[in-house]
């Protein structure tokens, strides 16, 4: 048996995985996944919905439902589970068997927020599955009907009915559009595991993350009324300068709804947001070990 | 470990000066993150703008027409699902042939999504044909300058409907297309649909009957007949693919109102014309 001590490094991608997957694993015992029988469930409900109407409109109300649901769902696991996260560990007294080890506080975080990171992962593949597989059979079901009422009809011009439907089907942009709802659910991941380090419950988090939510909607607003208004006084510029500064730009992650409508966002210009998310991520993990990294425990 | 020797439970406690000093460390990080990425989302939000992004106008009008919950719901990036919801009660209100309920839900279903052509289309659609069909037939109404008079302002609803899709959407040739066949098939406003048609033509993936619509409608335009018998003499050198019995018709029709010299005319067989029951 080698006896050699094992040596201790400050940073070790094997301690914060052994971390985040742990994380993973409480996550899924907690029976987060159930919340995926209720957007199934959603989405043969919407079906309901859709037989009076003509196959566009089919095909719209399904990706707005579906869509819109994933955003919903992602961002509301993100915040519901990053703010359960610390104070079970310290309910549990996780966290001090963590932190006896010589695991230092930014490893743990890093850890606890992939942890977070995967389980948004996995259900968003799970979701998109689920909404690739309703709405294939959705236009499996309209091409059936459109040759079963077509009799009669000459050969080219069906087909042209049929390409058309496939095209209004799948398009390319609903990849970028179910990476942004990753991405919007990454950054609130942090943002809520950086609430969680100083609030004194987990309500107090949920609270603080959901009004984060609505008011870095209107952020964009906010920015827009301080840089270009000159009319308003200086307390509210004041005010207007501290929301611009402090709260997320949603808006910018708010791309769902108009690529649903049609919209195709070009490649340099989402992988720009795609990087900002990645550095609000950063930033928020950053500020959350600030805190985390002198907080008495 | 130091930090467990002093376990306390996690409680409100005022802010010792290693906390105020915590606290103005991370202050001081979001601020300063906050003044870096501030020119680059003012930038990244005018490339989404012009790449037809965040075109909804959310305000006050609005607010009141789809009151608090729904407002509230399209500021948190649930637009498309509130214009659905909306749309479902439009189509509800179609059923029941309630024409000002589906035009006050139409407005507000396209302020919500202005880039979502299929809502513009079927807005205008109801109205112009739906909608303007139901005013000639209006039996509460004897007479029937005043039914005219309805369907007419029917039409015109929907044409508005298109114009204000296409301020929306004016990258996209399928609004200047629906708004040409609202011109030719409604408002027999032939000069202007071939305008629109030639517009939709411009796109390069517009289908390509948008060229062929275009050179017909403007056949049927008071003083262009010598622009649209050379496009249609244009169209027919192209080939049998666009040899159409429309096309013969509106050709022998320009032939003989621009007397051209029956040299010159193109031969056009009877059985190539449109059958007349």
């Amino acid at each position: 048996m080698d006896s050699t001590p094992v040596k201790h490094t400050f940073f070790s991608p094997a301690r914060i995985w052994a971390i985040a997957t742990n994380t993973l694993l409480e996550l899924f015992r907690l029976k987060v996944f159930y919340f995926l029988l209720i957007f199934a469930l959603l989405l043969i409900g919407s079906s309901a919905f859709m037989i009076d109407f003509n196959f566009q409109e089919q095909f719209q109300l399904l990706k707005d439902v579906s869509l819109g649901a994933m955003s919903i769902f992602t961002w509301l696991l993100s915040v519901l589970a990053t703010a359960m996260l610390l104070p079970k560990d310290i309910e549990d007294r996780t966290l001090y068997t963590i932190l006896a080890k010589p695991v230092p506080r930014f490893e743990y975080l890093i850890g606890k927020l992939l942890g977070i990171l995967l389980l948004l992962l996995v259900s968003t593949l799970v979701m998109s599955a689920l909404f690739v597989a309703a709405l294939y059979g959705r236009q499996q079901f309209v091409i059936s009907e459109t040759i079963r009422t077509s009799a009669g009809m000459p050969a080219a011009q069906l087909q042209e009915i049929i390409r058309g439907v496939r095209t209004s089907t799948f398009t390319f942009s609903l990849i970028p559009c179910i990476a942004i709802i990753y991405i919007k659910a990454a950054l609130f991941a942090a943002l809520t595991l950086f609430i969680s380090t100083f609030a004194s419950s987990w309500i107090f988090t949920i609270m603080v993350s959901v009004a984060c939510y609505f008011i870095g909607h209107l952020q964009g607003i906010a920015r827009d009324y301080w840089l270009g208004s000159a009319t308003t006084g200086p307390l509210a510029r004041i005010f207007l300068a501290l929301v611009a500064l402090i709260f997320p730009d949603l808006q910018l992650f708010n791309l769902v709804d108009d690529i649903v409508a049609g919209n195709s966002v070009p490649l340099l210009l989402f992988g720009k947001t795609a990087a900002l998310g990645g550095l609000y991520t950063f930033i928020y993990l950053l500020a959350a070990y600030f805190v985390f990294a002198s907080k008495e425990l | 470990m130091t930090d467990l020797a002093q376990q306390t439970p996690e409680t409100l406690r005022p802010l010792g000066q290693r906390g105020w000093f915590r606290f103005t460390t991370v202050a001081a990080l979001l601020l300063l993150f906050g003044a870096v990425r501030l020119p680059i989302e003012t930038r990244l939000t005018q490339e989404y703008r012009s790449a037809f992004f965040h075109g909804a106008k959310l305000n006050l009008g609005l607010r009141q027409q789809i009151g608090q919950a729904g407002f509230l719901a399209a500021l948190g990036g649930f637009r498309a699902l509130v214009a659905d919801g909306l749309w479902i009660e439009a189509h509800v209100d179609w059923t029941r042939t309630e024409w000002g309920k589906m035009l006050f839900l139409f407005n507000n279903v396209t302020a919500l999504q202005p880039r979502n052509i299929m809502f513009w289309e079927m807005s205008a659609w109801h109205m112009a044909y739906n909608a303007s069909a139901a005013a000639i037939q209006d039996t509460r109404q004897p007479r029937l300058a005043l039914r005219l008079k309805h369907q007419h302002e029917y039409f015109l609803i929907g044409k508005d409907f298109l114009e204000r899709g296409i301020q929306n959407n004016p990258d996209r040739y399928n609004l200047y297309e629906s708004l040409a066949n609202v011109l030719r098939d409604k408002l027999k406003d032939h000069c202007a649909a071939a305008i629109e048609y030639g517009k939709a033509a411009q796109f390069p993936d517009a289908p390509a009957y948008e060229v062929r619509f275009a050179a017909y409608e403007l056949s049927y335009c008071p003083g262009h007949e010598r622009g649209a018998y050379n496009e249609l003499v244009r169209l027919y050198r192209l080939g049998q693919k666009e040899w159409l019995p429309t096309l013969f018709s509106r050709l022998k029709y320009l032939q003989e109102t621009l007397n051209i010299p029956h040299s010159q005319r193109i031969i056009i067989p009877e059985n190539q014309l449109p059958h007349h029951h």
